[in-house]
């Protein structure tokens, strides 16, 4: 089996993730304009301790590695500890990703004596002016206390995540050295069109010069900076870059929603992509198994449009949640496709008197600032 | 296409099948890491 | 160090193997690494590898063609130095 074989069944996927991302709340202290999950207020159907608990028992007896927990801010859940606890306690290890706010002295000690614990710290600027307009303002100075307290308490190699957007693209080389200076990880991903990013991203997305700005950085950097696949898009310039080089979602990746939806990937949080509930008969197994979106997903798909460009071998087509949340058709092009076949698309789209861009079917961002400020 | 042009082909065929899977057998790739660290996005 | 037919090795007591449809992905706590094992019968022998004093032992009573001795040597060795397994 020659390594595009193993992409090859890779796509056909497998019998259980190999790693799964799991929102644990919509509750969040900050409102980022990006954010994939629309998250800010609690919702009332949010899984409880006990259920969190058969879904990891679930999980761990599919033999998933590894999962990738996320939120909202999955700190704010009083059972935070207890669910990581229980986690790695069933060789489930456990990545978050957390905005900083509740790591102080004490629970980045906590942190810091588990095992088979990642953290992932997000943070959009090396600055607060840069990095404040995206996640809220404070945001900076929280992520950077949590990254002290982290340091404090010996946590070792956390990760500094970064979401690549036209206004931090020239400070890649100062993460990489914010990241060496606390002896962590970088990690960049790419900006999506999903959530609250549907209404940002016409404003924070990379112009396509920058875009082959961060394909040369990577292309120099790739080795030491986790991207979680997320630039494939880009190969299309030129040599690919580290990594498999295909869509995971719903083939070896998916998400589980706080109320326990599973959707193909963090990304596609929309009706069109959710595959079922953990709670339906036979449980994330058979949803993963058997569900009729993720099994449509896991056959050949067409290079559609994109067919008759060269360059599909590379980038594959680009990324389902960036089309579909721009409008786009999933066979074509990306909306940020390096040749440009969607721009053009875009632009004729955006022209239509009828385009209507998909939003996405759940939203729980907090009344609008405005409305507090009245309040005040 | 005529009789003896179709036993060429199956000639060719097969010898091309046997080359490559004596080298399959030589170079057979087994093994092959990947990178879970960098998999599954969340921002 | 480069493993041989006569060395003896097993799989490492960190590491988890989860069956495939392609063989079986093998996944080592300690240093998160994650191997696919792409043939069935890669999954059999490192399976076995423990029982068996050597690896020749172990392809042989896996019934492993002795022509594919080669590649299973590169294959335990990359496994070797992802510490998936462990000499003895």
């Amino acid at each position: 089996m020659s390594a595009s074989q193993l992409v090859t069944q890779l796509k056909r996927g497998l019998d259980a993730p190999i790693c799964l991302t799991w929102e644990l709340t919509y509750a969040c202290n900050l409102q980022c304009v990006h954010c994939l999950s629309s998250s800010g207020q609690r919702d009332d159907r949010e899984l409880t301790t006990e259920q969190a608990f058969a879904v990891l028992d679930e999980l761990r007896d599919l033999q998933v590695f590894y999962i990738n927990i996320g939120g909202g801010e999955p700190m704010i859940r009083r059972d935070f500890f207890d669910i990581i606890e229980y986690s790695i306690a069933n060789d489930i290890g456990v990545k978050f990703s957390t905005n900083g706010a509740f790591i102080d002295e004490k629970n980045a000690q906590r942190l810091a004596a588990m095992d088979y614990l990642d953290i992932q710290i997000s943070l959009d600027g090396v600055d607060a002016i840069t990095n404040d307009p995206v996640r809220g303002v404070g945001s900076y100075d929280i992520a950077r206390r949590a990254m002290d307290n982290l340091k404090a308490a010996n946590f070792g190699p956390f990760k500094i995540s970064v979401v690549v957007t036209r206004h931090n693209v020239d400070q890649l080389d100062e993460f990489k050295a914010l990241a060496d200076s606390y002896g962590a990880q970088l990690r960049i991903t790419r900006l999506r069109p999903s959530g609250r990013g549907v209404d940002s991203w016409n404003d924070l997305h990379p112009t396509n010069e920058q875009q082959v700005q961060i394909y040369n950085w990577l292309l120099a950097h790739g080795e030491n900076v986790l991207t979680g696949d997320s630039f494939f898009h880009l190969n299309a310039i030129g040599e690919a870059l580290p990594g498999l080089n295909m869509c995971g979602a719903g083939r070896v990746v998916c998400l589980i929603d706080p109320i326990g939806d599973v959707y193909a990937c963090p990304f596609v949080l929309h009706d069109q992509f959710k595959a079922g509930n953990v709670h339906d008969a036979g449980g994330f197994t058979s949803v993963w198994r058997d569900s009729e979106l993720f099994t449509s997903l896991r056959e050949p798909e067409s290079a559609g449009a994109c067919a008759s460009c060269g360059n599909y071998d590379s980038c594959q087509g680009g990324c389902m949640a960036a089309k579909f949340f721009t409008g786009l058709p999933l066979d074509g092009p990306d909306p940020e496709c390096v040749i440009g076949h969607g721009e053009a698309l875009l632009a004729e789209r955006q022209a239509s008197p009828v385009s209507i861009t998909p939003k996405p079917s759940k939203d729980h961002s907090k009344p609008a600032r405005s409305a507090l400020s009245v309040v005040s | 296409m005529s009789p003896v042009a179709v036993a060429t082909a199956e000639t060719a065929s097969q010898e091309t099948l046997e080359t490559a899977s004596e080298v399959l057998v030589l170079e057979e790739l087994l093994v092959e890491e990947i990178s879970i660290d960098g998999m599954c996005g969340v921002y | 160090m480069t493993l041989t037919l006569s060395s003896a090795c097993a799989l490492h007591p960190q590491v988890a193997l989860r069956p495939e449809p392609f063989g079986a992905l093998a996944y080592h706590y300690g240093n998160r690494r994650l191997v696919f094992l792409k043939h069935p019968d890669v999954v059999r022998v490192v399976r076995e590898l423990g029982d068996h004093p050597s690896i020749a032992h172990t392809l042989r009573a896996c019934g492993i063609a002795t022509e594919r001795d080669a590649s299973f040597l590169q294959a335990l060795n990359q496994l070797t130095k992802s510490e998936i397994l462990r000499v003895c």
